[in-house]
């Protein structure tokens, strides 16, 4: 194989288990910064 | 088994999507960054015994030191008594004790036998340990909970977070910074989502004969088996050789990267491993000085006027001061997030500005913000006081997560992970350096008749002088001299025995 070029074009569906997998860590962790964001107003409050 | 591990079989297949990459080393960093959000497990565990009221250990009849390390590991003439806080907290440090170690000794197996073995093993050991300490609250060995925790679990740290580093920069020549600070975010955040979730499971379980940690060991066992599982299994390393289409190293920062490769036991011998390691040694030992006392400092310096009222904190009531204890707690949950943001975001910026001007810029804006953090606290004004910790608190994390860009600019990316691991060892040492310098200085200035609430101005002028000399380090940092470079018949050999040397895309 070629060094460059051979990996540079994804499927389609490629890019839907990267929107599977990105959803999967993402939203544990908007949760988690939702849920620290919500203690952290009180120093607004 | 053995073969779905091999590194072999992680080579990527032609048209693999390198995106798909950081979300599994985000899973295996999101479940390893627990590790930060275990004090919410303290209060719980202090009265696992006695469940509505702590257990006191009963230290009167038996002799001296026998009896008080009976009372560490929580047992008494009387029977089991409750665990103390400070027994508690020796898991932090076998935590880190054991990450930096095993991330040391662990780099070159890493790099031989490829990030999905890592992974696995480090989901083995981390899950593990949760069921081993689930197992200590269970029949009440205190000791079960060090070993499993914090030696195991600690070990399953190390591996799991320099699992990714390498395979990420091979993946992302173009854009180390984002694509090591995207996982490394994740150990950040870990706690974020450890912590609250450990705190719904306990307050599930809780009844009247359980406060409810062991059954939520055993569930986050689960969780974080099958996320790192998962991530383990989502690693791919690229075919040797391979870069992005048509993409070539900015000439105008070449000088900076090499394309050569520093061998693992030469990289130690070199000065500039010396002068990286005390570029994140200092780094994080003011910045983990900081967040150890970010509660405490707030509430001395500001007091009741936190609340609106113009008192120091020992004149406050018992209401009062547990009022100003909550603002402050919100204080320590903004750091965290600040300190998440800037692994991201002051990574992906050392993509275009360079490691060493973001290593500049750390060490030059961070002396100038702990400098002035005393003025923001003289002239009582709260909201600079946050800004300035908060950005500071990017700058820790954000020194974490350019570190392994930093080495594999310097030395090349054959054996960035194990020299990163190597690297590690700084974090291990700034860890104890940090709070025991803050908790000192601030000792002996009240030792010395100084106001609490001046207490930390000369510890923030200290912590300013530890950047100051990170910023020489940093300012010394020169491309590797050609002699420490591997000859390409050592490379084409080290290649063969990290089973590269056929590393093309299988089909």
């Amino acid at each position: 194989m070629s060094e460059t070029g051979n990996h540079e074009h994804p499927s389609p569906l490629s890019w839907v288990l990267v929107a599977i997998a990105w959803t999967s860590v993402g939203i544990p962790l908007l949760w988690g910064i939702f849920k620290t964001l919500e203690k952290a107003k009180l120093l607004f409050g | 088994m053995a073969n779905w591990l091999s590194k072999q079989r992680t080579i990527a297949r032609p048209n693999f999507n390198r995106w798909l990459v950081p979300p599994a080393a985000l899973a295996i960093h999101l479940s390893i960054g627990m590790a930060y959000g275990f004090s919410v497990f303290w209060i719980p565990l202090e009265h696992a015994v006695g469940i509505a009221e702590s257990v006191p250990c009963d230290t009167d009849t038996a002799d001296g030191i026998i009896d008080s390390l009976r009372g560490i590991l929580g047992y008494s003439d009387s029977g089991p008594c409750d665990w103390q806080r400070s027994a508690l907290g020796w898991l932090y440090t076998l935590f880190f004790v054991f990450l930096g170690s095993s991330a040391a000794v662990f780099g070159h197996w890493l790099e031989r036998e490829g990030p999905r073995k890592a992974g696995v093993y480090a989901a083995c050991c981390w899950a593990g340990g949760f069921l081993i300490s689930a197992a200590g609250v269970y029949w009440h060995h205190i000791w079960l909970l060090w070993l499993g925790s914090g030696v195991i679990g600690g070990i399953g740290l190390g591996l799991g977070y320099i699992s990714p580093v390498s395979t990420l920069i091979k993946w992302f020549p173009d854009r180390r910074g984002m694509a090591t600070g995207m996982a490394i975010m994740g150990f950040g955040g870990g706690a974020m989502i450890g912590a609250p979730l450990a705190d719904l499971l306990m307050k599930y379980y809780a009844g009247p004969d359980s406060v409810g940690v062991w059954e939520t060991f055993v569930t986050l066992s689960a969780i974080y088996f099958v996320a790192m599982m998962g991530g383990a299994f989502g690693y791919r390393v690229p075919p040797l050789g391979w870069a992005p289409s048509g993409w070539q190293p900015n000439p105008k920062r070449k000088r900076m990267i090499t394309s050569a490769h520093v061998h693992l036991n030469m990289a130690h011998k070199t000065p500039h491993f010396w002068l990286l390691w005390g570029v994140l040694c200092l780094n994080v030992s003011a910045g983990i000085g900081v967040i150890g006392v970010a509660s405490p400092m707030l509430q001395e310096v500001f007091g009741g006027k936190l609340i609106g009222l113009d008192m120091p904190l020992k004149d406050l009531t018992v209401e009062q001061a547990a009022r100003v204890a909550t603002i402050a707690a919100a204080f320590t949950g903004l750091l965290s997030l600040f300190n998440i943001a800037g692994r991201i975001v002051w990574a992906s910026l050392s993509d275009y500005i360079g490691r060493k001007g973001t290593y500049f810029l750390f060490f030059s804006l961070g002396a100038v913000l702990y400098a002035s953090a005393p003025f923001a606290g003289e002239i009582e004004n709260v909201a600079l006081f946050v800004a300035i910790f908060c950005l500071i608190l990017t700058m820790y994390g954000g020194g974490f997560a350019t570190i392994p860009a930093y080495l594999a600019d310097i030395f090349g990316t054959q054996f960035v992970g194990a020299i990163h691991g190597r690297l590690l060892t700084a974090w291990s040492t700034a860890g104890v350096l940090g709070p025991v310098l803050v908790n000192y200085l601030r000792e002996y200035q009240v030792g010395l008749g100084v106001p609490v609430a001046q207490a930390y101005n000369t510890t923030m002028y200290v912590l300013a002088g530890l950047l100051v000399m990170g910023f020489f380090c940093n300012l010394a940092m020169r491309p590797v001299a050609a002699k420490y470079y591997m000859s390409d018949k050592e490379l084409a050999t080290e290649r063969r025995i990290a089973h590269e040397g056929g590393l093309e895309s299988r089909n």
